[in-house]
């Protein structure tokens, strides 16, 4: 067995140290270790999109990272978003617009769908699609998910003109 | 899936990068974005004793643009996406790009991993091969150029040695239209079949034409036939069909999930046909 090692991430704006091997793959480290269960495993294999993390500005899936590579990196996950007391936009949206039935992909998509609204701020239904290809739902038939991240980009927006 | 064990290295620049893989030989490889080879590493069909991590490694990540396009090994299919510049002199990448994976995996996926991996599926190194590039690795012994119509030997059989690491790969500005066509089964697959075309247009007559099939055969397939059948041509249905039938007898795909091999010569067809055509339309 390979030794384990120290390795310093900031998750949600605080650093956290963890004790690991380098093989362990970065949505084991956030979920059994640091407890932050938001990031799902779907498929483990790099298709399904439920680990979907933001890391250093980029939407990642964290299944397919290994901890010692996000050693540094500011990482952000659906907790990092909103809390229960003040839901982020898209996550108003999404219970406003069902757009989740399960919720099982529900967190990888708002992650994804984060990054997507940063990016591109007011997304055609082609531009969500196309930017949402990365996460899977097996329940929604995604209709309400386009629908529920057109909604947000449109609160984003409108906040945003109302505070210039 | 948890992959087998390894020392995890993160140099900080190519010298330590090489001394590492001189000391360990085929033990060791190095990793750009990984989403080839943790993929591999996590079914343990990839056994890597020592992991070199590239991400700290400076001097990869540069695009440059100019009579001669040079791409960094660690330039990632988000950076092509969104790099202006590179979209207005090789749009071709642009438009491959926006066709590989999906946007997670884009933001990881650099241009060096997929056209040193050698995997048959990657779309990088049909479109190197179509745009006639050149590949520059780095050894314990200096700098080599490949040129990527020589580098492809077999699956995963590639010209670069084990102790080599690819920085960087350029070509000329591409001149014409062009098109990357690709025929998948969903987001996230590889092609049953692709088309990296470019076609330079002399009046109303095809001067020259170049072509690249990708996941047709065990490497990717330059086909100057079939960019030989366009050339003096008004690129009408004539001339497509007989580009086609070139390409046809320059690949040798093998049956697997995606289909028997009378299926994905079908689609070969109909997807070097489109792309021709779309190619010659922006000429």
């Amino acid at each position: 067995m390979t030794q384990k090692n120290q390795y310093k991430l900031n998750v949600n704006g605080q650093t956290v140290e963890v004790t690991a091997e380098p093989r362990e793959l970065l949505i084991y480290t956030l979920r059994e270790q640091l407890n932050i269960t938001g990031p799902h495993i779907g498929c483990e294999t790099s298709h399904c999109g439920a680990c979907t993390v933001t890391i250093d500005g980029k939407s990642v899936k964290s299944c397919t990272m290994f901890v010692a590579q996000a050693e540094g990196k500011e990482i952000t996950t659906i907790e990092g978003l909103g809390s229960p007391d003040a839901l982020h936009p898209l996550q108003e949206a999404f219970k406003e617009h069902h757009g989740l039935q399960c919720g099982y992909c529900t967190p990888g998509m708002i992650t994804r769908a984060s990054k997507l609204l940063e990016e591109i701020p007011n997304p055609t239904e082609e531009e969500i699609r196309f930017g949402m290809a990365g996460n899977i739902c097996r329940c929604t038939g995604y209709q309400n998910i386009v629908k529920s991240i057109k909604a947000a980009a449109a609160e984003i927006n409108a906040a945003k003109e109302a505070a210039q | 899936m948890i992959p087998a064990s390894f020392e995890y290295h993160r140099p900080t620049d190519m010298a330590g990068v090489l001394s590492i893989l001189v000391e360990h030989g085929d033990d060791a490889r190095v990793m750009a974005g990984g989403h080839s080879l943790i993929p591999m590493m996590k079914l343990r069909m990839a056994d890597v004793p020592h992991l070199i991590d590239l991400q700290d490694v400076g001097g990869l990540a540069g695009i440059t643009v100019g009579d001669t396009i040079t791409i960094g090994a660690m330039v990632t299919q988000s950076d092509i996406i969104l790099h202006d510049a590179l979209a207005d002199a090789a749009p071709i990448l642009r438009e491959a790009s926006l066709q590989i994976a999906d946007p997670q995996v884009r933001y990881m996926g650099t241009v060096g991993g997929n056209v040193a991996n050698g995997d048959p599926g990657n779309d990088m190194p049909g479109l190197m091969q179509c745009l006639d590039a050149t590949f520059t690795v780095v050894g314990p012994n200096g700098e080599r150029k490949i040129p990527a119509r020589e580098f492809y030997e077999a699956a995963y059989m590639t010209g670069r040695e084990d102790d080599e690491v690819m920085t960087a790969v350029s070509f000329a500005k591409p001149v014409g239209g062009h098109a990357y066509e690709k025929q998948k089964r969903k987001i996230g697959d590889y092609a049953t079949a692709a088309a990296a075309v470019q076609i330079v247009k002399d009046g109303g007559t095809c001067a020259s034409a170049s072509i690249a099939m990708t996941n047709l055969s065990d490497t990717p397939v330059y086909s100057a036939a079939a960019g030989d059948a366009l050339v003096g041509t008004s690129v009408d249905g004539d001339a497509i069909k007989a580009a086609v039938s070139a390409m046809l007898n320059d690949i040798d795909p093998v049956e697997d999930n995606r289909g028997p091999v009378a299926f994905k010569r079908h689609v070969a067809g109909v997807i070097l046909a489109r792309a021709i055509e779309r190619a010659w339309s922006r000429a």
